[in-house]
């Protein structure tokens, strides 16, 4: 079990490590000739106008909140299924209710339009 | 010899071990030692592999657009990713004026770090696992969730406004789409009853897609909207974002976010093989491990050859379409389909799996004809007003004369 895990551990660090070698290298073998116009932010052509580091729509918020509520009940729900086969109708039923509520805070971010991309 | 031929990957690493230990080195130093050489062989392995895929890919899609596709270098034009490699490792990195550095310079690592990390947990043949670990699908899930940090780093360090808006609407589009997806990925633990990928393999005596195919679709299509690709592709939408959130990327950095594309297609065609289509079994793979690999290899390509065909003829979806489609379809369907199949399957209680897995099957039919029927009622498609009956302008002869009771100009 502690294997496994140290395995993890490693991995990521050489699944870092590995595209950056690979950059650091190319970094060194590439020119590197700077100028002002060649590093000005890309707009088509035209001159920037104010900063780039915008305010943004609030619907993303709004997004973002719906799939945090979705994603912490389903994290819930990975024990359940795992003992799935186990569990008696009671418990599944008990789990069911669950979603339902899950269900029903869709139907009401639906019914107050928030899902409409305006 | 022989099990060199039917199990190379475990015949090197005991020659490798008992090599090492002959060497005199202690226990703990060679286990770190192995565990660091298989992580780096996976790694550029997989790296390398993604110049046939990208080949492959070009090839494909040059078919279906009645091209040749790369031809010039080598055998079929295979050669070609190669040089396009070379070239790109001298192109000059320019860093634009303003950019957040450490974001800027750590987003193509971290959106190519997710993609390789994947590889650790997934099982290529019977004895050919990274780690077996016994929360497979939770890795998985969070290490997808590491390339969405990857995409508004590279969005927010690039002080470009377009970057910024391709990023953001990239992140609504790939958290929206992770629900589906991980709601669908609860149908082969409920059935498997384990989270880790050599368990459901293990538990796949009927392949998961023949019993769920509606969770199999929805899975497939959600994976698609993860990797980014068309028709989800609006954060790279090229008509309105110019390149999505890597525009200001050039040399290697750009090459990363491109190789992590490439491999992260591929990628969700593996964990869609492992999960839904079997992994490495059939015939004869139990016995000789190499077979199973080769079987894996097939359906995986099998997978990506539908994905790709997929992102050669359909057309880009607009945002607000993607969203609709994510939360008032395939998120309740999902739910449905899960409480559903929980119920019927535990109410029924079959003991024999062909059983089960008809019942199962069933199920999704009921769902996907009832979902299909209720988006038949409740959407409708709007009217176009007739091109061909319309009162075409034409253009008068004479100039007009300004309207003023009009207050429109002419």
């Amino acid at each position: 079990m502690l294997a496994d895990w140290t395995y993890i551990g490693i991995f990521i660090l050489v699944a870092l490590f590995v595209p950056a070698i690979a950059i650091t290298f190319a970094a060194i073998l590439s020119p590197r000739v700077p100028g002002t116009l060649k590093q000005s932010a890309y707009e088509c052509g035209m001159e920037s106008v104010g900063k780039s580091w915008i305010q943004y729509k609030s619907q993303y918020y709004i997004f973002a909140l719906v799939f945090l509520v979705f994603d912490v009940e389903i994290v819930f729900l990975y024990p359940f299924a795992i003992a799935y086969n186990q569990l008696t109708l009671f418990a599944v039923l008990e789990v069911i209710l669950f979603l339902l509520i899950l269900v029903a805070g869709l139907v009401y971010i639906w019914r107050k339009g928030e899902l409409e991309w305006a | 010899m022989q099990t060199f031929l039917s199990d190379p990957v475990t015949a090197i690493t005991i020659w490798l071990q008992t090599l090492l230990f002959s060497w005199g080195i202690p226990a703990v130093w060679v286990q770190l030692i192995m565990i660091i050489i298989g992580s780096l062989i996976v790694c550029a392995g997989a790296m390398f592999f993604v110049l046939f895929l990208i080949w492959y890919e070009r090839k494909v899609i040059g078919r279906v657009q009645d091209r040749f596709g790369p031809n010039r270098l080598g055998p079929f034009g295979i050669f070609q990713t190669i040089a396009d490699m070379l070239k790109i490792f001298t192109k000059e990195h320019i860093t634009p004026l303003g950019a957040d550095k450490i974001p800027y310079n750590l987003a193509p690592v971290l959106i190519m770090g997710a993609v390789l990390m994947m590889w650790a947990v997934i099982p290529l043949s019977k004895t050919t696992v990274g780690a077996d670990l016994d929360v497979g699908i939770l890795y998985l899930v969070a290490i997808g969730g590491l390339g969405e940090l990857g995409v508004i780093m590279a969005g927010w360090g690039s002080n470009n406004k377009y970057s910024m808006l391709a990023a953001f609407r990239a992140l609504a589009v790939l958290i929206s789409y992770e629900v589906p997806m991980v709601l669908t990925m609860l149908i082969p633990v409920m059935l498997s009853g384990s989270m880790s990928l050599n368990g459901i393999i293990a538990a796949q005596n009927v392949w998961y897609i023949a019993a769920a195919p509606l969770a199999a679709a929805i899975f497939f299509i959600s994976q698609i909207a993860e990797v980014g690709r068309a028709p989800f592709d609006v954060t790279e939408a090229e008509s309105e974002l110019v390149a999505g959130y890597n525009t200001e990327y050039s040399g290697l950095k750009f090459g990363m976010f491109y190789v992590a594309d490439f491999l992260h297609a591929f990628t969700a065609a593996l964990v869609f093989a492992v999960l839904f289509l079997g992994g490495w079994r059939g015939p004869g793979a139990e016995q000789i491990p190499i077979v199973g690999f080769f079987y894996l290899f097939l359906k995986t390509m099998l997978v990506h050859f539908v994905g790709v065909l997929i992102r050669a003829s359909v057309p880009r979806f607009r945002v607000d379409q993607m969203m609709a489609l994510n939360w008032k379809f395939f998120t309740p369907v999902s739910v449905m389909l899960v409480i559903l199949i929980s119920l019927v399957d535990k109410a029924a209680a079959l003991s024999q799996e062909i059983w089960r897995s008809l019942l199962i099957f069933a199920v999704n039919g009921v769902v996907f004809l009832v979902s299909f029927r209720l988006l038949d009622i409740f959407t409708t498609r709007k009217e176009r007003p007739s091109v061909v009956t319309r009162q075409l302008p034409v253009a008068v002869g004479a100039p007009q004369r300004r309207n003023p009771e009009s207050g429109v100009s002419s």
